[in-house]
């Protein structure tokens, strides 16, 4: 008996495999690359740039208000250019910006807003761009505008004063 | 249109020859006097026709005959010659037909070059092969034919994939191909062997040479592929860990552990049921690999047109061999007990034995990291993707006591030996463990890890390096491949630690500052290549020691179909590559620029070039 135990049971094993794939034919799933519009955002969790603390993606964005997700860089040129930019939208009290700095030093951050101001709530870290990938981004500077936990409006390259006046007018 | 009518009927005529083929085996089998002429002359027919069918196909490819399916799919006539031939396999249809072209060449080389083996067994093997052939032909003709017909006759076709259009993918599949396929014959002879009871020291010589064959094949074959991948993908990596890869990577893991056994079976009768098991899973893994690719369960540039009629009938022919090799084994397999007690435990075929462990441990890593999604998926309906931290995190730690084994395994003698040269053994570790210190000390955090890994690493690499200059020792084939091996481990290990990446989005005229690095984007020109557009982009890069490059990194629009690729700008140094890239960002005048330095890039082609280096010496060696 224990001797055919080894066979029987490989051959039970085949078995399950074999009607997993059968299952897995009757779908097939192809993966497009989509463009994160009208999604919801993703839920992660991350560390923040100022303080030490860990923020959750669900206390960032729980009030009933706009927020404008910047994906920046100290090394990243075209987020210089759109900075004032940012600061402009921090004014306003319709936006809350909050920062996601993507793949650089603290050090580096913390002199760049020193520089230039800073115009984020909160800023969270993406060391190794892992989170920004989960966001759909391609790279530094990204901009998401986020309503009620969904992606509304996305901008890839800097913010210039043109994308600022569409951005005020998104809120009206 | 001619040439479809010649291949779809060769196919026919191919398949009814394997049917005859089966039916006088059986006959031969009863009064087995010698080996039929006839089985010989209908085994050379039926690679005739194969042969007939695939010219056909190419030929269909050459003239650009849109009145074939298969070629108004995957051709144009603004393609090159070289890629409207390598077309010919870059799709379903053709690279099956390239299956079946290299399973009758292989079953027919086999019949030619097997002397001194039982009829019987080759008998018995040509019948196994044959039942594999047959299923291919009916998959073939049935749910693949690469010669139907289209009417009214299109003008012009649809194109290849553009990021198909690349040498090193012309010919990665025929390669890989070569290695699967050899496997084939080391699963049906395995399985005749069983049946015969004649798996012994005998048949491992004679089997050695075809697992050697498609070891070579199939290690050079996943290079290529890699190769390609380096160049032609954009992403700057030469392993993903993308299930595709997997699928190559464990027949690979199988057919090498095979390989070892039978270097221990060819000296001493044992390890029978390892050899048995695994030449059955090396083949089969094989097409488990076809089944997950081409049915579409898993998506990938592989995946060509997603038919889930084919995947039934690949999932069906699979497990119907599976389950006969099982019945197979299990029926005629009984392994003898007294060889069993005599393994010493500090011996080199415990060394082989626990590597076997090591690398069946490595294997289930790599399957369950590919299936475990597919069956989450259909359990659960949740999707997951399984990624490289997924397998690093399990196969590293792991990575050392292997590599150890492997620097001290071959040291050891057959059946019983004491260590010799325990000093210098020892004070090698040493010596690895220090430069490896300050090798890791002034560039990385995570000391600890690294520290052991690459001394890991690099004890394997001195140690082989030390025994080529030791004459008594004169296992070469092993000591190269395994030189190979540590050295592709130490590339990875240093390009994993010193790459450097700059990703940034910039406009012609601007100009990226780092700590270390200058990027300009210097100027754009656009050209007018016979099918596609190109955009040439023109990077100017300083680095810190004030070396100036050049780099041009290209986007490729093709017009048939209509697929934008990136073409990447490669520096390749004997240290280091230089590598850049470009995408277009939406809408936007800006691209999407990622620059790397990859270190000892061209030394991970090297090493596995290497190791398989190794296996040829091996094949090429007169036994003593």
């Amino acid at each position: 008996m224990k001797q055919k135990l080894v066979p029987y049971s490989i051959i039970v094993i085949f078995f399950v495999i074999f009607v997993v794939f059968y299952k897995s034919l009757e779908d097939t799933n192809i993966y497009t690359p989509e463009v994160k519009i009208n999604n919801d955002i993703p839920i992660f969790s991350a560390e923040r740039l100022l303080s030490n603390e860990t923020l959750d993606s669900k206390e960032i964005f729980q009030l009933d208000k706009f927020y404008i997700l910047n994906i920046w860089s100290s090394w990243c040129a075209p987020c210089r250019d759109e900075h004032s930019i940012l600061m402009d939208l921090s004014k306003s009290n319709k936006f809350i910006v909050i920062g996601m700095n993507y793949k650089d030093n603290k050090k580096n951050a913390k002199s760049f807003l020193d520089e230039l101001g800073n115009p984020y709530e909160k800023i969270i870290i993406d060391k190794n761009g892992t989170k920004s990938i989960e966001w759909g981004a391609f790279g530094v500077p990204e901009t998401f505008i986020i309503y009620n936990n969904k992606i509304i409006k996305k901008y890839i390259g800097p913010l210039n004063q043109e994308l600022f006046l569409e951005i005020q007018n998104l809120t009206k | 249109m001619i040439y479809s009518v010649v291949g779809h009927y060769s196919l026919i005529l191919g398949l009814c020859i394997g049917l005859i083929l089966v039916y006088f085996s059986i006959q031969n089998f009863r009064n087995f006097n010698q080996l039929d002429n006839k089985i010989l002359s209908f085994s050379f027919l039926q690679l005739f026709f194969v042969v007939v069918s695939f010219l056909a196909l190419v030929i269909s490819f050459i003239i650009s005959d849109f009145s074939n399916e298969t070629v108004f799919n995957n051709s144009h006539t603004t393609k090159p010659l070289f890629y409207k031939i390598s077309g010919t396999w870059g799709n379903h249809e053709g690279s099956l037909l390239l299956w079946l072209l290299v399973l009758t060449l292989f079953i027919f080389i086999f019949l030619l070059r097997t002397k001194n083996q039982p009829i019987k067994y080759k008998i018995l093997t040509l019948v196994f092969q044959q039942v594999i052939i047959i299923g291919f032909f009916l998959f073939l003709i049935l749910t693949s034919n690469p010669f139907n017909y289209l009417f009214p006759v299109p003008n012009e076709g649809l194109g290849l994939n553009p990021i198909l259009q690349d040498p090193a993918l012309a010919i990665h599949p025929p390669i890989l191909y070569l290695g699967y396929v050899g496997s084939s014959i080391i699963f049906s002879s395995a399985l005749a062997a069983t049946t015969l009871k004649m798996v012994s020291t005998n048949w491992a010589i004679h089997i050695k040479k075809w697992v050697l064959i498609s070891w070579i094949f199939l290690t050079l074959g996943i290079l290529l592929g890699s190769i390609w991948a380096y160049y032609e993908l954009g992403w700057g990596g030469f392993w993903f860990w993308d299930p595709v890869e997997n699928v190559s990577l464990m027949p690979w893991l199988a057919l090498t552990t095979l390989l070892h056994c039978i270097l221990v079976l060819e000296r001493k009768e044992t390890l029978t049921s390892w050899v048995i098991i695994l030449s059955i899973a090396t083949f089969t893994l094989s097409m488990c690999g076809t089944f997950l690719v081409r049915s579409g369960i898993l998506n990938s540039v592989h995946t060509f047109a997603n038919d889930p009629e084919r995947g039934l009938f690949i999932l069906i022919f699979l497990f119907t061999l599976i389950f006969l090799s099982l019945l197979i084994f299990f029926v005629f397999h009984k392994p003898s007990q007294n060889n069993q007690a005599n393994f010493f435990w500090l011996s080199k075929e415990t060394s082989i034995l626990i590597n076997n462990w090591f690398m069946m441990y490595f294997l289930s890593v790599v399957l369950i990291g590919t299936v475990y999604p597919i069956f989450l998926d259909v359990i659960s309906s949740q999707k997951i993707s399984v990624g490289p931290p997924f397998y690093h995190k399990l196969i590293i730690p792991f990575l050392i006591p292997f590599l150890l084994m492997m620097a001290i395994g071959p040291k050891l003698k057959w059946i019983k030996s004491d260590l010799k040269d325990k000093i210098y053994l020892f004070s090698l570790l040493v010596i690895s463990v220090l430069i490896s210190f300050f090798i890791v000390k002034n560039f990385n955090a995570n000391v600890l890890v690294n520290t052991i890994l690459i001394s890991a690493a690099l004890y394997l690499f001195f140690i082989t390096l030390r025994d080529f200059f030791i004459k008594k020792y004169k296992n070469l084939a092993q000591n190269i491949a395994h030189f190979g091996f540590s050295l592709l481990i130490l590339s990875i290990l240093f390009n994993n630690l010193f790459s450097s990446e700059i990703i940034t989005n910039l406009k012609v005229g601007e100009t990226y500052n780092g700590s270390k690095t200058k990027i300009v984007f210097e100027s754009i020109n656009q050209k007018k290549q016979k099918n596609y557009n190109s955009i040439i982009a023109n990077f100017s890069i300083t680095n810190s020691e004030g070396i100036n490059n050049n780099l041009s990194p290209e986007l490729r629009i093709y017009n048939q179909p209509k697929i934008t690729t990136s073409e990447a700008d490669i520096k390749t140094t004997l240290m280091k590559d230089k590598f850049i890239v470009i995408n277009l960002v939406q809408n936007q005048d800006y691209f999407n620029v990622r620059y790397q330095v990859k270190p000892f890039m061209l030394w991970i082609w090297l090493s596995v070039m290497i190791i398989s280096l190794g296996g040829l010496i091996s094949l090429l060696k007169k036994r003593t």
